[in-house]
């Protein structure tokens, strides 16, 4: 049995169905926000995990040269360690009918095909696995096939250790092992230039001379195990096998990126989760403390017949709570569903099979308690205002309100305003702290449209430098070893070839004080044109002669400032460990990465005056034939090009950041029309009364729309400055969320996005601007006259 | 009358301050007076004579500054917000000049409104058909002319059977052909069901329906005037 209050809260609700819709709608939105960050990044990491269990993703890995078999054995005898499974690798060239620019391959023996193991198992898409000792069946990674559109059946022409092979694609797989694929020497992953491939082990070893032996390791630690301890054994054990640094998941880097990469998202979730329920529990608060202000009289009415305070407040809660609810359904159910879109996306991003879609239950009870909590509050302190007041006063017509002359007006600038200015700035004035709520959540919904828009801009940017700028190479080649620098001249004298420049890339663990850190250090010979280093200024510097020179991140996660000493540990060829002094420090947005002139790189390793590796300047029409040269060559390990690599990684994270500023747009625009339409509702309730007296009075409705109106139209854009501060600033708490040691986000704020902003927020507030206009033409003039309320 | 019943109310030295901003007004200066059971009395005075203030202390709806009121057994000068609260629930029922209906409700259902928390009401229909409204129960306020609301409002008011019925202004609004029919409404409740009622007008010729005729003036009592007959409000005309 439904009793007469209730009935009077459902009735009141369906007459302010369109406030309430408008609260909703901020909570909705808010809250879809929260629970779409949080349940991709939970289903992300559920995934993985899953995708790691199935699969025996590895724990301890290791490069070396070769090894016999029988060194196994020493390993596994190395306390902590738990599976161990050698394996066979080399890098290679693929050779792409009809496709111009360099790729480059990585082919694996397959797993599980060694002694003992089954790690890094492949995760089958469509085809088999090869047959056992057969050498011309292999397996390919999806994302690479898709992008070359290569099936079973096909053939992959590639130039393994020097001699052309064209194995038979049997099967399409994934592998734990490269859910992220980035080739050496790259920092972000292209499927098209860059492709893994599994082979039997046996004909591999043959064709890699490793027959019966083997340089590479996978292995899993026993419960308990000390990974530190194991990598150092492992690292003395392997040392004179030509071992190359054991590393750990952690330095995986499929693994490390996916790390990082979640670890930003949850940053983001994070920011966002509290940007977007602080903004959505302060509106409501607004909103439904002004609504039940309205709701004075008809207070007065039930405490004169004798309903309790707490009967009273609990009639409102309920409203309020109903309105709270539907927003929450709607907000959980689009969040949930958006967080399984973007996982999803995510999942066809990274190449994890299965998604394991997770929501965290919690998390959403608290997004929803932390909503229900400021709307209730909201609407407690205000029903606290309606009830304090005694019934007698409430029912009588609220006397006239304090109004006065503007502060404009005392400076005696009246002369310039019309009469109905001056309503709108008596009426701010006299609501101040109104006022500036309405503005600080109009501003709020700006600002969050800024720093939504600007992430384009800052990409856009950090290209230009890295690959405008700083590394502006058409091709990069490099050599099988370390070649002396007369191979450049060769290489010069390509035909095609405009420019050419040497370097030597090293892998290095750098250390100072007890922090440790895994880079690359790079030669670069004096004067080059072509691959440079840049200053804060994006201006080109030349290298010091001596010296060690790092970039601004590494030199900020290592402590490191110019003049330091540090250590060098160098992880192929001698291993040595040497004392540099670092001399410089050069602005880097994509990885950190060590640099050194290249004679004084040579001088300091002491193995002669060699590089390993030729940056060249090629026009596009040479490239196809420089390519074909450059494969004929036997040193050349292999070529990779900047510009494909760019572009599609553009193609990929575009579709993922549209997605994700169209929703912060959409997010923007349902606050400001919370906001907004909410404003201007209330006003109208309360003031129908003086808008329908200047009606009777000869007023017309565009007159009266231009009171009302004007001073929304004010707020708006008073709170759209004040947006892009509160924007500058949410730009800046997000770039400092970005995994740094992988890249740099940097604020790059333009026009364009504060006059997207801008507009989205104007969008937004004509829309309920039309809405209340609606309203403010049915205004009953007699009605309202007549009796009160 | 006088003497004829007990006294429901009885008023002494009653006071009362309103601070209105930097000035006070002493809307009552003391007042004494005792109001009997079943008497329906005419409150009249000007515009600031105190009527509603004094209304709206025996309602429960404000309080005393100085002075003690009481309802039978019950201090109303120092109860509670919650014995407050009590008394209007169980033993009140006003009637004001605005109806404050609440517009989203209907007729039937803004009855229904006090009667859901009353101890012994009757059925809101009754209440309706008490003041000839039965025709009209389903309609919103909003489809109801002023008198219709008005005797709404009765209705709502007398639907819970208060010991006491206090009406502010009730035809106020209304024009006096809707008036009368209002007012019959309130004399027919006072006497079918003894209901104790004090009326504010300042409309003279009401207080010929009156048992007993309370002028105030200034805050004060200025003149008690017992009518040796109540008129029936169809015979008056204003």
């Amino acid at each position: 049995m439904i009793n007469t209050l209730d009935r009077k809260m459902m009735r009141d609700l369906w007459g302010l169905r369109g406030q309430a819709s408008a609260i909703a709608l901020v909570i909705a939105a808010g809250l879809s926000a929260v629970m779409m960050s949080l349940s991709t990044l939970d289903s992300l990491r559920a995934s993985r995990a899953k995708f790691y269990a199935d699969n025996g993703f590895a724990q301890v890995f290791v490069r070396l040269r070769r090894a016999p078999e029988i060194i196994a054995e020493r390993v596994r005898e190395i306390p902590g360690m738990g599976i161990v499974e050698t394996r066979v690798s080399a890098d290679v060239t693929l050779q792409m009918e009809g496709f111009d620019e360099p790729v480059r391959g990585y082919i694996l023996s397959l797993p599980g095909s060694g002694e003992r193991g089954g790690l890094n198992r492949l995760y089958l898409r469509s085809g088999r696995m090869p047959a056992p000792h057969r050498a011309d069946e292999m397996v390919i990674g999806e994302a690479f096939a898709e992008q070359h559109g290569l099936a079973p059946g096909d053939r992959l022409k590639m130039i393994l250790y020097g001699k052309q092979v064209a194995p038979r694609i049997v099967g399409i797989a994934l592998s734990p092992e490269f859910i992220y694929q980035v080739g050496p020497g790259e920092l972000i992953p292209d499927f098209k230039r860059y492709g893994i491939g599994w082979m039997d082990r046996e004909p591999l070893g043959r064709a890699l001379d490793l027959d019966g032996a083997f340089n590479d390791l996978a292995m899993t630690l026993s419960p308990g195990a000390n990974e530190a301890a194991v990598l150092e054994q492992l690292d003395l054990l392997l040392a004179r096998w030509g071992g190359v640094g054991a590393y750990g998941r952690e330095d995986q880097q499929s693994h490390r990126f996916l790390s990082e990469e979640f670890k930003q998202l949850t940053h983001m979730g994070q920011v966002f989760s509290l940007i977007f329920l602080g903004v959505s529990a302060f509106l409501l608060h607004i909103v439904v403390s002004r609504l039940i202000d309205t709701q004075r009289e008809q207070i007065a009415v039930l405490k004169a017949f004798g309903y309790t305070n707490l009967e009273v407040g609990l009639h409102y809660a309920r409203l309020v709570v109903l309105i709270v609810l539907a927003g929450t359904l709607v907000g959980l159910l689009v969040g949930g569903w958006l967080g399984h879109g973007l996982a999803g996306l995510y999942m066809d991003y990274y190449r994890i099979p299965d998604l394991v879609f997770q929501v965290r239950p919690h998390m959403a009870l608290t997004a929803t308690a932390v909503t229900a909590a400021a709307a209730l509050a909201g609407t407690a302190m205000a029903v606290a205002r309606g009830v304090r007041l005694p019934p007698a006063e409430a029912m009588r017509p609220e006397p006239p309100a304090h109004y006065r002359a503007t502060i404009v007006e005392r400076l005696g600038l009246q002369e310039l305003m019309a009469p109905v200015t001056r309503m709108i700035l008596r009426q701010l004035e006299r609501r101040p702290v109104r006022a500036l709520l309405t503005m600080l959540g109009i501003a709020f919904a700006t600002g969050i449209m800024v720093s939504g828009v600007f992430f384009p801009d800052s990409l856009d940017f950090v290209i230009d430098a890295e690959f405008g700028r700083a590394a502006r190479e058409d091709l990069a080649v490099t050599f099988i070893e370390n070649t002396e620098r007369r191979a450049l001249f060769e290489l010069a004298a390509l035909p095609g070839v405009r420019h050419a420049e040497p370097f030597r890339s090293v892998g290095i663990k750098l250390h100072k004080g007890n922090r440790m850190r895994r880079t690359a250090l790079q030669g670069l010979a004096p004067g080059a044109e072509i691959h440079r280093v840049l200053d804060a200024r994006l201006r080109a510097v030349e290298l010091p002669q001596e010296g060690l020179v790092v970039s601004d991140v590494l030199a900020d996660v290592m402590g490191i400032v110019a003049g330091d000493g540090v250590t060098v540990q160098v992880l192929d060829g001698r291993r040595g460990k040497h004392r540099v002094k670092v001399t410089g420090v050069i602005s880097q947005w994509v990885g950190m990465s060590a640099y050194m002139d290249l004679d004084a790189l040579n001088r300091l390793l002491g193995d002669g005056d060699v590089i390993t590796g030729a940056f060249l300047a090629v026009p596009p029409p040479d490239q196809p034939r420089v390519l074909e040269l450059l494969e004929e060559r036997p040193r050349v390990a292999g070529t990779r090009s900047h510009h494909g690599t760019i572009r599609s990684w553009n193609e990929t994270f575009e579709e993922v950041m549209l997605t994700y500023v169209g929703f912060i747009a959409a997010m923007a625009a349902a606050i400001t029309l919370g906001v907004v339409y909410n404003a201007t509702r209330i006003t109208l309730s309360e003031r129908s009364r003086e808008l329908a007296s200047l009606r009777v009075l000869g007023f017309t409705r565009a007159e009266v729309s231009r009171i009302l109106l004007g001073e929304l139209t004010l707020l708006v854009l008073l709170a759209i400055p004040l947006g892009f501060l509160v924007g500058i600033w949410l730009s800046y708490q997000w770039a400092a969320q970005a995994p740094q040691e992988l890249f740099k986000v940097p604020v790059v704020l333009t026009a364009k996005t504060f006059a997207i902003s801008a507009a989205t927020v104007l969008g937004a507030a004509g829309l309920s601007a039309v809405v209340v206009r609606q309203r403010l033409n049915h205004l009953d003039l007699i009605g309202v006259l007549k009796t009160r309320e | 009358m006088a003497g004829r019943h007990k006294a429901v109310f009885r008023i002494r030295g009653l006071t009362k301050l309103y601070p209105m901003g930097e000035v006070t007004v002493q809307a009552l200066r003391g007042v004494d007076l005792d109001l009997h059971e079943g008497e329906l009395a005419v409150l009249l005075g000007p515009s600031g004579s105190g009527k509603s203030t004094l209304l709206n202390i025996l309602g429960g709806l404000d309080t005393a500054t100085d002075g003690s009121v009481h309802y039978l057994d019950h201090d109303l000068t120092h109860a509670s917000e919650r014995q407050l609260t009590r008394y209007r629930r169980d033993h009140v029922g006003f009637v004001f000049q605005f109806y404050n209906l609440i517009p989203s409700l209907t007729a039937r259902e803004n009855v229904a409104l006090v009667t859901d928390i009353a101890r012994r009401p009757m059925a809101p229909e009754q209440a309706l058909e008490l003041v000839g409204l039965e025709p009209r129960l389903d309609h919103f306020p909003a489809q109801l002319s002023g008198g219709e609301q008005q005797r709404v409002a009765i209705a709502r008011a007398i639907a819970k059977q208060p010991e006491v019925l206090l009406c502010d202004e009730p035809t106020g609004a209304l024009d006096s052909a809707t008036g009368v029919l209002v007012l019959e409404a309130l004399e027919r409740v006072n006497r079918e069901l003894g209901t104790f009622t004090a009326l504010i007008t300042h409309n003279a010729s009401i207080a010929d329906m009156a048992d007993r005729v309370i002028r105030l003036r200034d805050g004060r009592v200025a003149e008690v005037h017992v009518n040796a007959e109540r008129r029936a409000p169809r015979e008056i005309s204003w």
